[in-house]
């Protein structure tokens, strides 16, 4: 007789040992001590639902009650930015004569300014071009410091050490000096290229203002560092990774496995850097335009609202404090937003 | 002997659950034994089996989300689940310490070995002169076997090398004279050669101070080497408990068994193979109703899967928790 | 340790040499130079401003120049402000007032920042974490103007508790002092906070009460230094921040400094004055930030043994 034959003879043969059993009222079944199934097994261990990262990234999202309710705040400013103007008959820029400087009103919630322009439809305008000015230069930052902080990465060696310096040169550069700088001297020049070229990229160039012009120039310039560091940093741990060498192994190129591999790994930290951009962008802009070197005339901005109701402050200060207050909000909702999105993507927290 | 009789630590039917965002999980699930002065105790499990968290539990640095949920621990007769923290802060160092895996990380790279040896002895007791704390220090660590213990007080911790800082470590655990000693997996991080030492080191202090161990670990040959006792956990509970001849040579649970099983053994001189236990462990999230090992068991039966099995008396303080063993062949066969 | 210092300061100068020569070619990118206003000079008077200031030479010769001059302390005179005047000798006359003001603003933001983050840390997940954080984001989310102009109107304009102009007396310190810190205690606060969660999650917190010692003595000795580690990183930038937001502070509370002077100048377009006050506070933030990798190798015992004093 085999061993495994004389354990299942054995097996069957089993019954309680009422002596042995702390708990003599327990009802046994009468196949109680037979084997158990391998599929009985099975189905003993319940499998909890597989749950995706980006499933889980959600739940502790919605979890987050302050990110959520900055993420509607936020949408409210948006669709205030966005939707509100079409409320409106008049365009930002319609100056009503015999409405110059009137209080708030039900016509006029926010009232209108010395020109007679609706000032909560110039809040609005406002809001849009901090929302815009935030996009687009987070996007730059997005594209510059990705490939930078891939190729750097994934290249390595010498290559790697050269874009590192650079990298290291342009932290220690005073960022908001350059743009200062920056914001200055190009104007004239781009308002001369502007005028005299007919072509649409001139006119919309013209419209955007050369300010907003030099900071996505300096975003362009100096701002990527960070996003490129973390990229690097991200390639670096993963170009290590088993998985990374078996896609090597089966003859999968580099672009490949840049595009297949390494970015979908690093994208929430990308989402988080870039999320975290926005404000800083949106910050800078407004700081500009306070100073005066901001968007040009007509278009307006929060900051520059708040620096035109800075003369009549004795007798105006909503028309500054009102600009202000959407600023504080907007760069408050996106800041949180981001913590948010940060605490979620993170997966080191992951429980 | 006339100490033996006395217990040092009581366990009783602890349990202690994690409160994830995802649910409890029960990473102790009423577990109960009970040491006496200057008894080793080992501990053996595989990862996430709680024998950690169980040892944290003792000497209270269980993390948040981390609760103990039920049951009591006595040491020396008093519970210290009703401790406050107050009393938790000076038992800790004084009467029960601790020692971890990771020696690279434990030592705070900012201050001096002396500076935080000194602070273990100094917070405990303020009436101890800086002088009198610098002696116990430097004579600590001539007891852990360094050299130069009056160059190396005033070194900091990355000029150590990582069997160094272990027995730095230890010296730091010792120096309140505690009356027992956590270690948890103290030479896993270790070089081979280094854990070989330490392990000679700990026996041979154990010997000479008559302190009780817990020994955490999932190496059985380190088991054997150093410990009285034993305990094998499995998926939060205690699967068996025995002194080390009754486990290593009378092992009664199919768990003990395959571990046994897949440990290289010097002493065999005919060529075994090392058998692996199929299967990986239950989910700790939802912990199934019967048995934690069924599933990975050759030998489980229907009721292991609908029943938690009862814990078992074997004689001799050996107890195991396995259906197998409340049963008996039915007469006649 | 040595090779270090000397690498970074080597860094140092190649920065500001870049920022310099950015400075002037950005400045040669104005059509027509820095003459060129609303009502054109003639020709004649041109070519001779132009001669006088050695603006017709080549580009490289006029930037070789402009920074022999530099090194020696020559930036040229002031253009329109104050026609004639050495820059340099305006510079020595704003900058200490803006130092002042900054002082004043650095301390507060250390002293109010560092603790507000370590409590918070110390009842993290509690209510008075969760105050602090709301606090610190909002500090963090609030530009330099609003907070000036919010509290000129309440504490200047409504309430006339306080000075809205001017440096006279301590009490005229505390708006633009406060404007200065604002941003920059919020954001050590916020870094504070997270690094002190790192320190307390390292494993040698847990062999520090493993060891029974106390919860405040863990938070202060064995924590806060290790936390603070980064925190002192942040010093550099926090110069930078103060530089600018000195621009904003110095110009709300009509504050005679140097960032009020340079906005000024920008908005007449004095190049001279706005080139000269670009390289002078570069080379603050510049400097301050060599001082502050210097000083974190010196916290940190790990560094030079470890790494040889390589990054």
């Amino acid at each position: 007789m085999t061993e495994a034959t004389k354990d299942l003879k054995k097996m069957l043969s089993l019954q309680p040992d009422w002596d042995r059993l702390p708990d003599p009222n327990f009802e046994f079944l009468p196949d109680d001590f037979e084997l158990a199934s391998d599929e009985a097994k099975e189905n003993f261990i319940e499998k909890a639902p597989p749950v995706t990262y980006w499933q889980d990234a959600v739940r502790r999202f919605k979890q987050n009650t302050v990110a959520m309710f900055a993420l509607g705040l936020l949408i409210v400013i948006i669709l205030f930015a966005f939707v509100g103007p079409l409320f409106f008959e008049n365009d930002y820029t319609t100056m009503v004569r015999g409405q110059e400087n009137l209080g708030m009103s039900l016509k006029h919630p926010f009232g209108t300014d010395k020109f007679g322009r609706d000032l909560m439809l110039r809040t609005m305008y406002g809001s849009r071009i901090s929302l815009l000015v935030g996009i687009c230069a987070s996007a730059i930052v997005l594209v510059i410091g990705t490939i930078y902080g891939s190729i750097s990465g994934f290249v390595g060696g010498r290559v790697d050490d050269i874009m590192m310096r650079i990298v290291e040169l342009i932290y220690s550069i005073p960022e908001v000096l350059v743009v200062l700088l920056i914001s200055i001297t190009i104007k004239i020049p781009i308002q001369n290229w502007c005028n005299s070229s007919d072509s649409s990229l001139a006119h919309s160039v013209a419209q955007t203002g050369p300010s907003l012009i030099a900071i996505f120039i300096a975003f362009g310039l100096l701002y990527w560092v960070t996003m490129s560091r973390i990229i690097r940093g991200q390639v670096l741990m993963l170009k290590q990774q088993e998985y990374v060498t078996a896609a090597r192994a089966l003859g999968a190129g580099s672009k490949r496995i840049v595009k297949r591999h390494l970015w979908p790994n690093c994208i929430g930290q990308i989402i988080v850097t870039t999320a975290m951009q926005i404000p800083s962008a949106i910050f800078l802009e407004s700081f500009l335009s306070f100073l005066g070197i901001g968007v040009a005339a007509p278009m307006t901005s929060l900051g520059s609202m708040a620096s035109d109701a800075l003369g009549g402050i004795y007798t105006y200060p909503y028309r500054l404090i009102i600009p202000a207050i959407i600023l504080s909000l907007l760069i408050l909702s996106l800041n949180l937003v981001g913590d948010g999105l940060r605490d979620a993507l993170d997966p080191r927290l992951k429980k | 002997m006339e100490n033996n009789e006395k217990k040092l630590i009581e366990v009783k039917d602890l349990k202690v659950s994690f409160f994830t965002p995802a649910g409890e999980v029960k990473a102790v699930g009423g577990i109960s034994y009970e040491m006496g002065y200057s008894e080793v105790m080992g501990i053996v499990g595989e990862s996430g089996s709680g024998k950690s968290v169980e040892a944290y539990t003792i000497i209270g640095l269980l993390a948040s989300p981390g609760k103990v949920v039920g049951g009591e621990i006595l040491f020396e007769g008093k519970n210290l689940l009703e401790y406050d923290k107050k009393q938790m802060e000076d038992f800790r160092g004084r009467e029960v310490s601790m020692i971890f895996q990771n020696p690279m990380t434990c030592l705070n790279p900012v201050y001096t070995i002396g500076n935080q040896l000194m602070e273990a002895l100094l917070c405990h007791d303020k009436s101890i002169g800086r002088e009198e704390a610098r002696n116990r220090a430097i004579e600590m660590l001539t007891l852990v076997g360094i050299n130069n213990p009056d160059k190396r007080i005033k070194q900091y911790p990355h000029e150590l090398s990582g069997g160094m800082r272990q027995r730095v470590m230890i010296a730091m655990g010792l120096i309140c004279h505690p009356k027992l000693l956590i270690a948890d997996e103290p030479t896993t991080a270790l070089d081979v050669t280094i854990q070989a030492q330490i392990l000679e080191l700990m026996k041979d202090i154990q010997k000479k101070t008559q302190m009780s161990i817990i020994f955490i670990t999932h190496n059985l040959g380190v088991v054997a080497e150093i410990c009285d006792k034993v305990s094998v956990m499995y998926a939060g509970k205690i699967v068996e408990q025995g002194n080390v001849n009754d486990i290593f040579y009378n092992p009664s649970h199919p768990y003990t068994k395959g571990l046994l099983r897949s440990m290289p053994r010097v002493d065999e001189t005919i060529y075994e193979r090392l058998i692996p236990i199929e299967g990986s462990p239950v989910d700790m999230l939802n912990p199934p109703e019967g048995c934690g090992f069924g599933a990975r068991c050759e030998h489980c039966m229907k009721i292991c899967l609908r029943k938690q099995p009862p814990t078992v008396e074997l004689g001799n303080g050996h107890r195991a928790a396995c259906w197998l063993l409340a049963t008996k062949e039915k007469e006649g066969n | 340790m040595a090779k270090y210092i000397c690498k970074r300061i080597i860094m140092a100068i190649v920065v500001l040499l870049l920022i310099a020569s950015l400075t002037f070619l950005l400045m040669n990118l104005v059509p027509g130079g820095p003459f060129l206003s609303e009502k054109a000079p003639s020709q004649a008077v041109l070519d001779a401003l132009n001669a006088k200031y050695g603006l017709d030479q080549p580009l490289h010769i006029q930037l070789k120049n402009y920074m022999v001059n530099a090194l020696h302390g020559d930036f040229g005179v002031s253009l329109k402000m104050q026609k004639n005047r050495p820059v340099t000798d305006i510079i020595i006359e704003m900058f200490p007032v803006s130092l002042r003001v900054g002082i004043v603003a650095v301390i507060v933001a250390v002293i109010c920042g560092v603790p507000m983050g370590c409590i918070a840390a110390y009842y993290r997940g509690g209510k008075m974490d969760s105050f602090l954080r709301v606090v610190m984001t909002l500090g963090i989310s609030i530009p330099g103007f609003v907070v000036a102009t919010l509290l000129l109107i309440f504490f200047g304009v409504k309430l006339h508790w306080l000075p809205t102009m001017g440096l006279n007396g301590w009490t005229s310190y505390i708006m633009p002092a406060f404007t200065l810190a604002f941003y920059p205690m919020c954001y050590l606060g916020r870094l504070s906070r997270s690094s002190m969660l790192d320190a307390i999650n390292q494993d040698y917190i847990r062999t520090a009460r493993a060891k029974g010692v106390k919860g405040k003595a863990i938070i202060f000795k064995h924590a806060l230094r290790n936390a603070l580690i980064p925190v002192v990183t942040y010093l550099g930038p926090l110069t930078a921040g103060i530089v600018t937001g000195g621009f904003v502070a110095e110009t709300v509370f009509c504050i005679p400094g140097l960032g009020r002077y340079f906005v000024q100048s920008v908005l007449n377009r004095d190049y001279p004055i706005i080139m000269a006050t670009t390289i002078f506070l570069a080379a603050l933030v510049i400097l301050m930030n060599l001082v502050v990798d210097i000083l974190y190798k010196v916290i940190d015992p790990r560094i030079d043994i470890t790494k040889g004093g390589e990054h």
